[in-house]
């Protein structure tokens, strides 16, 4: 089944997105944010989420749940203020609890 | 020593014996699975290491030239331009297994081939750097699909590891040591029991004898 690409965030930094074709979600607080999540999520039409860092930080509880599932891949992006790091040190995390210490990502 | 509660009978100590091999063939290959899913594990997340670097530097580029957009044209300009997409993306999922986990593999196709025709405005009222944020948003985008597959490849094979390295580590250092322990205590008992066995026989001879002798006065005492 063929599914299409969400782009959830603050206005400013997502628009672009629209252009190239996928689906944006522009939202100004974290409720909204929060709830948006869950409902694509949940809708089953999109098979990868990406969520601007400041978003992303502030919607652990709503994406705990979709951590162990294959669909949707929720994945953080620099927003258009700038890049908090919140990708790498998600990856630096996977390495943390596959491998009990972060050998990668700590020099 | 961690000794199971059950029955010290014959019977129990086969059934242990039984689960004990189970227990070391399956702590072998949890382990082999575990270094397998490691190896591959650390692969992908070095390249996706690569990738996210280049992807956040290339997003950021991106957004310096939305920034230099919205500078030179007025926002309502710029989101009119931008608010009825001509292309259309459609992501197509596939599931790949590697060592039982299963992770997603993503390919997609536009709605327009053709690179020039992506653009959802017309040229007349809009800037160039407008043109250079969509051009260059678009160039981000195979790398940006395939960051999430690598990305969510490593969230998965993550949790199964720690899953596996547990599993790993309770049949190592829980599971069999107690089937061994068992089956030590069981043994030690049933061997208890022979010892005793044996010498109540050989009192029992030795009290028959006595007891013979003094009858039939074998030894020809008196």
């Amino acid at each position: 089944m063929a599914k299409n690409i969400a782009v959830l965030g603050d206005g400013e930094s997502i628009k672009g997105f629209s252009a190239i074709g996928l689906d944006i979600f522009p939202c100004d607080n974290f409720e909204k944010a929060s709830r948006i999540l869950r409902n694509i999520a949940e809708s089953d039409d999109y098979s990868i989420i990406y969520i601007t860092e400041e978003y992303y930080k502030n919607t652990a509880k709503d994406r705990a749940k979709y951590k162990e599932r294959i669909s949707p891949a929720i994945i953080p992006i620099p927003g258009v203020k700038g890049n908090y790091d919140a990708g790498t040190k998600r990856l630096s995390s996977f390495v943390e609890k596959a491998v009990g210490s972060d050998i990668i990502f700590n020099n | 020593m961690a000794v199971m509660n059950v029955n010290p009978t014959r019977m129990q100590l086969t059934k242990l014996k039984k689960q004990l091999v189970t227990a070391v063939r399956g702590h072998k290959m949890l382990k082999d699975k575990r270094d397998e899913l490691m190896r591959q594990f650390l692969e992908i997340v070095k390249e996706t290491k690569v990738l996210r670097d280049k992807v956040e530097a290339e997003l950021n580029n991106c957004n310096s030239h939305f920034v230099n957009a919205s500078a030179v044209m007025s926002k309502e300009s710029l989101d009119a331009s931008l608010m009825s997409p001509k292309q259309q993306i459609n992501v197509e999922q596939s599931e790949k297994n590697v060592m039982s986990v299963e992770i997603p593999q993503y390919s997609y196709d536009s709605r327009t081939s053709d690179e020039g025709d992506m653009f959802p405005y017309g040229f007349a009222f809009t800037s160039f750097e407008l043109d250079d944020a969509v051009t260059s948003l678009n160039n981000v985008l195979p790398d940006l699909i395939k960051l999430a597959e690598y990305e969510k490849s490593c969230e998965l094979m993550s949790i199964e590891i720690e899953k596996t390295r547990r599993r790993v580590n309770s049949l190592e250092h829980v599971m069999i040591p107690r089937y061994q322990d068992t089956i030590k205590y069981i043994k030690y008992i049933s061997m208890k029991l022979e010892e005793n066995d044996r010498s109540s026989r050989t009192r029992l001879m030795k009290v028959k004898d006595m007891l013979l002798d003094k009858a039939h006065n074998y030894s020809g005492k008196q």
